[in-house]
């Protein structure tokens, strides 16, 4: 299944066995502009879901990225390290940001389809 | 509260901004544009590289007329006013009893015995009623809320201005005068806030539109909205009011020392004058200084500063990303005995020390249009 689901923190995730990617949404990108800095979590280190795990910094302010779900983290995207802009460009693709070993695989049903996530950026 | 969006006051560009695709946000209790579609690193380095025009209509803008407004205000104010000759503009303080900063200033002399004054929208109504108070009846005080104010800055800034208001591009860094623009009656003074040349225009709201769209169909120049504004002004190493000084920092730790004037200096006679001589005389216990964290995590403002000996060292004023370094930059005061160009210190970001060092201010050169430099060019 390579179906992406969404939280309500404006992450995506996309299920390959039990390891999802994670980045952020286009609407997320768009919210905080041109991105300066990215700091992802050490592979290896486990992660609560909700618990803070990232930042990203724009020009303007800080703001944290947080675990979509609980697992372990098993890759970091070294390419938005070196090159924050790449979130800008491609949210949903080059620019991932993190791997995830979960814990509970069918977790991920329990996040927003793609038309949830719509209906839920109407609401904000 | 003041920027509880129900609230917000809109400069006489509001409808442009929003035709424009800006981002709005609430700064000083107006809605300003943040940035406009290229976003602020593209609209930074346009500034940079081109041109850029800014809204900056939030700014209070006061005229004091008669012949002793330049004594009035010397009352409460360090520079040296009496000796602005016509068509010079002055950066000064508003000084408080213990010498710190309530507002930063330009006051600019035209003829027929006025003073021009901008000051910036969070302390304008403060400040206004300040100098209002300490003047005497034989100086008319008036503040303008009918005028809109436009930034346009950046190498190529003369160029554009040359088209539509042609003596406005023969003043100097600092020089000032009422010209017409386009058809319509405008101050035009040589300064800005981004370290490069550029002008800031004082027009009627009414005509400001019509002005900023006929400026803006150039094609070198790009709007630019608050976000590169801050940007920009942090590599030249100016001052943001509230943020870098205000009225616990004093001239002489914020490095503005020569703001205060030669005669001023004899006499003693302005607000916290007493403590400001003490500090020149004895020295500040900090200093702001330019800071320049290693590696790329920006350190914002309020980020505590450490000695390498973990001592307590001083705090972040301003901070962020430099998009002409392509590297984070900050300011901040430091301890006086670790405020030395080269220092090496430590900035606490997210609970991890982050080394960085001082350095000197501007980040970037300035590039303003001074006589001795149009002279030589």
């Amino acid at each position: 299944m390579t179906e992406t689901r969404f939280t309500k923190d404006h992450e995506w995730v996309r299920l390959d066995g039990r390891i999802v990617t994670v980045g952020i949404t286009e609407h997320a990108q768009q919210a905080l502009g041109d991105l300066v800095f990215v700091e992802l979590p050490e592979p290896g280190r486990t992660l609560a879901e909700g618990e803070a795990c990232a930042v990203v910094e724009s020009v303007k302010a800080a703001s944290d990225v947080y675990a979509p779900l609980a697992g372990r983290v098993t890759e970091a995207n070294a390419a938005v390290v070196e090159e924050p802009a790449l979130v800008n460009r491609e949210p949903t693709g080059a620019g991932w940001f993190f791997r995830l070993e979960l814990d509970d695989p069918s977790a991920v049903t329990a996040l927003m389809d793609e038309a949830g996530y719509a209906a839920f950026l109407e609401t904000i | 509260m003041p920027d509880d969006p129900e609230f917000l006051q809109s400069t006489p560009l509001d409808a442009l901004h929003r035709s424009l695709g800006a981002r709005m946000v609430g700064f000083a209790g107006y809605a300003m544009p943040v940035q406009y579609g290229p976003g602020i690193i593209a609209e930074h380095l346009h500034c940079r590289a081109a041109a850029a025009l800014f809204d900056v209509s939030h700014m209070g803008q006061a005229s004091l007329f008669g012949p002793a407004s330049a004594a009035a205000l010397e009352r409460l104010v360090p520079g040296d006013i009496a000796g602005l000759p016509p068509g010079r503009q002055r950066y000064t303080l508003l000084t408080n009893a213990a010498g710190g900063i309530l507002d930063d200033l330009m006051v600019a002399r035209l003829p027929a015995d006025r003073l021009f004054l901008i000051a910036n929208a969070s302390r304008k109504a403060a400040d206004f009623a300040r100098i209002a108070a300490a003047l005497p009846a034989r100086v008319r005080f008036c503040p303008h809320e009918d005028r809109a104010l436009l930034a346009l800055q950046g190498p190529l800034a003369a160029a554009v201005l040359g088209r539509f208001a042609p003596e406005a591009v023969a003043l100097p860094f600092m020089g000032v005068a009422e010209t017409m623009l386009d058809g319509v009656p405008a101050i035009v003074s040589r300064s800005g806030y981004t370290g490069e040349d550029g002008f800031e225009i004082s027009l009627p709201a009414d005509r400001a539109e019509a002005v900023a769209t006929r400026l803006l169909a150039e094609p070198e120049l790009l709007p630019a909205g608050l976000g590169a504004r801050d940007s920009l002004r942090l590599e030249a190493g100016l001052c943001l009011y509230g943020s870098d000084i205000d009225e616990g920092t004093t001239p002489i730790e914020a490095g503005l020392t020569w703001t205060i004037g030669k005669r001023r200096r004899m006499d003693w006679d302005f607000p916290g004058a007493a403590a400001i001589r003490d500090q020149l005389d004895n020295g500040a216990p900090r200093l702001r200084v330019g800071l320049r964290p290693e590696g790329r995590a920006p350190a914002r403002a309020g980020t505590v500063i450490a000695g390498e000996d973990g001592s307590d060292a001083g705090i972040v004023t301003s901070g962020g990303f430099s998009p002409s370094l392509n590297a984070p930059i900050a300011m901040g005061y430091l301890r006086r005995d670790l405020a030395a160009d080269g220092t090496r210190v430590n900035l606490l970001v997210r609970g991890k020390a982050l080394p960085a060092l001082v350095c000197q201010l501007p980040f970037l050169a300035h590039r303003y249009a001074r006589l001795s430099s149009t002279k030589h060019a």
